[in-house]
């Protein structure tokens, strides 16, 4: 049986276009909200939901995501609270791939194998472990492997193509490349070097390239999304979201919105260059 | 595994401790800690490296540090003799210079130009700033909101030697989130900052790294011992927050097996007290954080503690990797010391060695007398005195209900 991720990249491909990924954070603001905000975003045009699972020294978040985790934690959130909340999203949709993304204390906390086998049972279809690089992943890759499930790698500006084999050995899904060196949110992308560096993976690799880490608006989604096989937002999306539920407005609608902005974006974006 | 058979070759190739250590950090980073490990390798084979290391100990430092004989402690506990280890007489006031020498030399040898730093109590924050202004690089120093109210005095002196503090409000704004600060600044400045981590963790080769720039202070007090007893200490102590006093003392006698290796942890306002404590081998688990696998005080999720001690050095929720094994292996034994005891082995050491004590060494000073008397009256015992007490003297005074 093929996953849910290579179904959903299998399909934007014959679409002829790229993929948005959604990320927000579970139990930002609150559970039951950010179970709504989650069954929203398909709707709204997410063609993938990473769901941050919240905790407390997140040492690779900038200030957008440091503060979700600080909501989501706050609102009793934890791994295994994430992995309920999955379950839940997942009773209503058999086809969105759901990634889970945190750092690697709290599945350590819980052992691999019984993460595993959780994570497969709550219906999720993949990983990343922000603190676990490849020379570290072994056990939790295998263990997660062993549930047909992914443990996704990240490459960034300083993986080198004498390292970059390192990062792609055994490595499945889609491959998430980190566009700037910083936190998550605090730098804009740069486009051209973040386009050039995906001709540069497309080389080396197959896997769909999913690309994240400075896209806040629909100007830069687009410019990335001629390019790569994915766009990754979450910064813009959890700013949104705390700026709703602080001002008392309507959380879903607001962050569907941003949501739907963003997903017109990747998907026109290759038209654009064709009618051009 | 017997710790004193393979010591020498830990750590090991992917700078694992047994189950710790290791390099648990973003793929950005990878890159650079697998340079500087090369790096380090290098200047380690490099004769002018340790003959520069070894001039700025003696000259700048003030190295060797005396071994003195605490004869009236010893009179007091009336069991083996002490001695202690005097690194609170180096430059800045704390062991934490050797480190930074060896850290700045490096960065200097790897050509970048721009220094960063966390800080707890300030120690090594202010060890930083100096060997920065020593060599001319620019410094940055995070520092928790809170750790910068408690210890102004060293903020000051940061910002007299030219560093600029950073406070950190995230989290519970103290060490552990000074040190998830300093690591968002490497990996947004991947390419001209050198992170001079303070204590004997973070990834590898720092543990392994640290430990090493330490070991000065176990190696001369070897020697001195030799010296002045003839023989070898039946047991060394120290006060562990991260470690890295600990283990530079420990290290060079691990395979000796007759001295008893004992690390003593802050236990706040006790051990039975949750998230009041920061004793992460006594009451912490296996996990991972700031890019080790070691001991962690966390909560039933794996969400990690802010853990406390009155001790700002102390205040630190993990372990170095390398006493996570030691513990497990049973080379090492590790106590604790609660708040109240190190403030009244403060107070006595200042009363009858004319030695004021910083807080950290006072929680080794505070379990001494038990070590002392259990060893009995022909038996000698090292202390690192690894710091001296006068950044502390606001906090003891708050502590005693004192106006200064």
């Amino acid at each position: 049986m093929t996953s849910r991720i290579d179904q959903r990249f299998a399909a934007l491909k014959a679409e002829g276009r790229a993929g948005l990924v959604a990320y927000v954070m579970a139990f930002d603001p609150d559970l039951e909200t950010s179970l709504e905000i989650i069954k929203a975003l398909p709707a709204a045009g997410a063609d993938v939901i990473e769901v941050g699972f919240p905790f407390s020294d997140p040492m690779a978040e900038g200030p957008s995501i440091q503060k979700a985790a600080e909501r989501g934690l706050k609102a009793g959130g934890s791994l295994k609270g994430t992995l309920d909340l999955v379950a839940r999203f997942r009773e209503a949709d058999q086809t969105t791939p759901v990634i889970l993304m945190g750092y690697a204390n709290p599945v350590e906390h819980m052992g691999a194998e019984a993460f595993a086998t959780r994570a497969k049972t709550a219906g999720a279809d993949g990983v990343i472990l922000v603190d676990l690089p490849p020379e570290e992943d072994l056990e939790t890759r295998s263990a997660l492997g062993g549930q047909g499930l992914s443990l996704i790698r990240l490459a960034t500006p300083t993986t080198d193509a004498a390292r970059l084999p390192v990062v792609l050995e055994g490595v499945t899904g889609f491959l998430y490349y980190v566009s700037v060196t910083g936190v998550t949110g605090a730098r804009a992308i740069g486009v051209d070097a973040a386009r050039a560096a995906v001709e540069r993976l497309k080389r080396s690799t197959d896997l769909p390239i999913a690309v994240g880490f400075g896209v806040r608006d629909a100007q830069s989604a687009s410019a990335v999304a001629r390019a790569a096989d994915a766009v990754v937002v979450g910064s813009a999306f959890v700013d949104v979201i705390a700026k709703a539920a602080a001002d008392g407005a309507p959380v879903v609608e607001a962050v569907s919105a941003k949501v739907s902005e963003l997903a017109r974006a990747v998907r026109t974006a290759r038209e654009q260059d064709k009618t051009a | 595994m017997d710790a004193r058979k393979n010591w020498q070759d830990l750590p090991d190739a992917s700078g694992k401790f047994g189950i710790y250590g290791g390099r648990f950090v973003p793929e950005t980073l990878m890159p650079l800690v697998l340079d500087l490990e090369k790096a380090y390798a290098a200047a380690k084979a490099d004769p002018s490296f340790q003959a520069e290391f070894d001039d700025l100990m003696t000259h700048y430092v003030g190295r060797p540090s005396p071994l003195y004989f605490a004869e009236r402690l010893t009179q007091h506990f009336g069991g083996a003799k002490i001695y202690f280890k005097r690194d609170e007489l180096n430059h800045t006031g704390a062991h934490k210079i050797n480190n930074c020498i060896g850290q700045i030399l490096l960065a200097r040898r790897m050509g970048k130009t721009r220094i960063i730093a966390e800080t707890g109590a300030g120690q090594h924050g202010v060890a930083s700033a100096t060997v920065s202004a020593r060599f001319g690089f620019p410094c940055v120093v995070y520092m928790g909101a809170v750790d910068v109210e408690r210890q102004k005095p060293n903020v000051f002196r940061m910002n007299l030697l030219g560093a600029e503090v950073r406070p950190v409000t995230s989290g519970g704004a103290t060490l552990k989130d000074a040190m998830n600060e300093a690591l968002r600044d490497w990996v947004t400045n991947v390419h001209d900052t050198f992170y001079i981590i303070g204590t004997a963790a973070g990834p590898h080769p720092y543990p392994m790294m640290v430990r090493d720039f330490q070991s000065v202070i176990g190696r001369e007090a070897r020697a001195q011992i030799l010296e002045r007893e003839g023989r070898l200490p039946d047991a060394v102590v120290a006060c562990i927050g991260g470690g890295s006093n600990a283990i530079g003392l420990f290290h060079p006698f691990i395979a000796d097996e007759s001295v008893k290796l004992i690390g003593v942890e802050a236990a706040g306002e006790g051990l039975d007290k949750y998230n009041r404590h920061a004793a992460a081998l006594a009451g912490g688990k296996a996990g991972v954080l700031h890019g080790n696998r070691t001991y962690l005080l966390q909560d039933d999720e794996g969400q990690i503690l802010e853990g406390h001690s009155i001790s700002a050095g102390l205040d630190y929720p993990g372990v170095g990797p390398e006493h996570a094994w030691l513990k497990d292996t049973g080379r090492a034994q590790y106590l604790s010391t609660t708040d109240d005891e190190a403030l009244a082995a403060f107070q006595l050491c200042a009363q009858i060695e004319g030695i004021i004590p910083a807080l950290e060494p006072s929680h080794a000073l505070a379990r001494l007398g038990e070590i002392a008397k259990d060893l009995g009256p022909d038996r000698v015992v090292v202390m690192n005195m690894c710091g001296r007490g006068d950044k502390d003297i606001f906090t003891v005074a708050e502590a005693l209900g004192k106006k200064i």
